[in-house]
């Protein structure tokens, strides 16, 4: 395992460190959705993964 | 959760969210094209993948603890154009990659980018939907996408990296409609910390899908 390889785990741990108390907070103090609130959400993420298919049948 | 500000809200409120969707939009843009220029040099100098992982270590200790402490004042925005131009700097061994590859797939991935970002942002400018409720499920998703992006650099699994960049592309497509509906229904009222946020899932989209395009694209 090269230096590379545990630079990049090191700075992916801190990452994990550093959104741990965002996350607790996150999940305790967003609202919750209705079914209507998430597929406002489902839809553009549909075409999102529609265009992206697209993109790599273009390629 | 959907709510109709326009009714409910002062006209100073109402000036106050344009002439932050303005400030944010327009440093997005100022920040992004540094970037740009800066992903330039770290091509053209062929910066080795040590020196670009040393350029994104010193942006994300930059992000997570000078920027939150500067954002309020002017220096907010020299910090910014720091954090924006290391990290556009630190693409340059991946984008040098993918030019050696295909160049298409780049010029792909670019295009593909700005029309995912302005096509969200516009879909939450427009709708002026709260995305408030997705909080905690894009937080969730971000730390399982980063768990699996670990693992896989010990396990080195072809499939696992596919999947990690399609939830990436998800996630971050999220993040743009959370972030946009920040700005207009009053999560988020510091346009510097807007468009850091804005920008890094711009750079996080981008990278997704360089490596989607690259792994799954004819060459």
């Amino acid at each position: 395992m090269d230096w590379l390889k545990i630079g990049t785990a090191l700075l992916l741990v801190a990452m994990l460190f550093f959104l741990f108390p965002h996350v607790k907070s996150a999940i305790a103090n967003s609202p919750k959705g209705s079914t209507q609130d998430w597929m406002g959400f489902i839809v553009p993420a549909l075409v999102v993964v529609l265009f992206v298919m697209l993109l790599i049948a273009l390629v | 959760m959907q709510l109709n500000n326009a009714v409910t809200r002062s006209p100073e409120a109402i000036l106050q969210t344009n002439k932050l969707v303005r400030n944010t939009y327009s440093l997005l843009s100022m920040t992004l094209i540094f970037a740009g220029v800066l992903a330039f040099v770290g091509v053209a100098t062929n910066i080795s993948f040590g020196f670009a992982l040393v350029a994104n270590i010193v942006a994300i200790v930059m992000l997570w603890f000078v920027l939150p402490r500067t954002a309020n004042s002017a220096t907010g925005i020299p910090v910014l154009f720091a954090i924006t131009g290391l990290l556009g700097f630190g693409l340059g061994p991946l984008l040098n990659h993918y030019l050696a590859v295909n160049p298409t797939i780049v010029m792909t991935a670019l295009g593909g980018t700005g029309a995912i970002f302005l096509g969200l942002s516009g879909y939450a400018l427009t709708t002026r939907k709260d995305f408030s409720f997705m909080g905690g499920f894009l937080m969730v998703g971000l730390v399982v996408v980063i768990g699996a992006a670990l693992l896989n650099i010990f396990l080195q699994m072809p499939a696992l990296f596919l999947a990690v960049n399609a939830a990436i592309v998800l996630i971050m497509s999220g993040l743009i409609l959370f972030q946009t509906s920040a700005l207009i229904n009053g999560g988020e009222t510091n346009y510097i910390m807007a468009t850091a946020g804005l920008f890094l899932s711009i750079l996080n989209l981008f990278q997704a899908l360089l490596h989607l395009l690259g792994m799954l694209g004819d060459d």
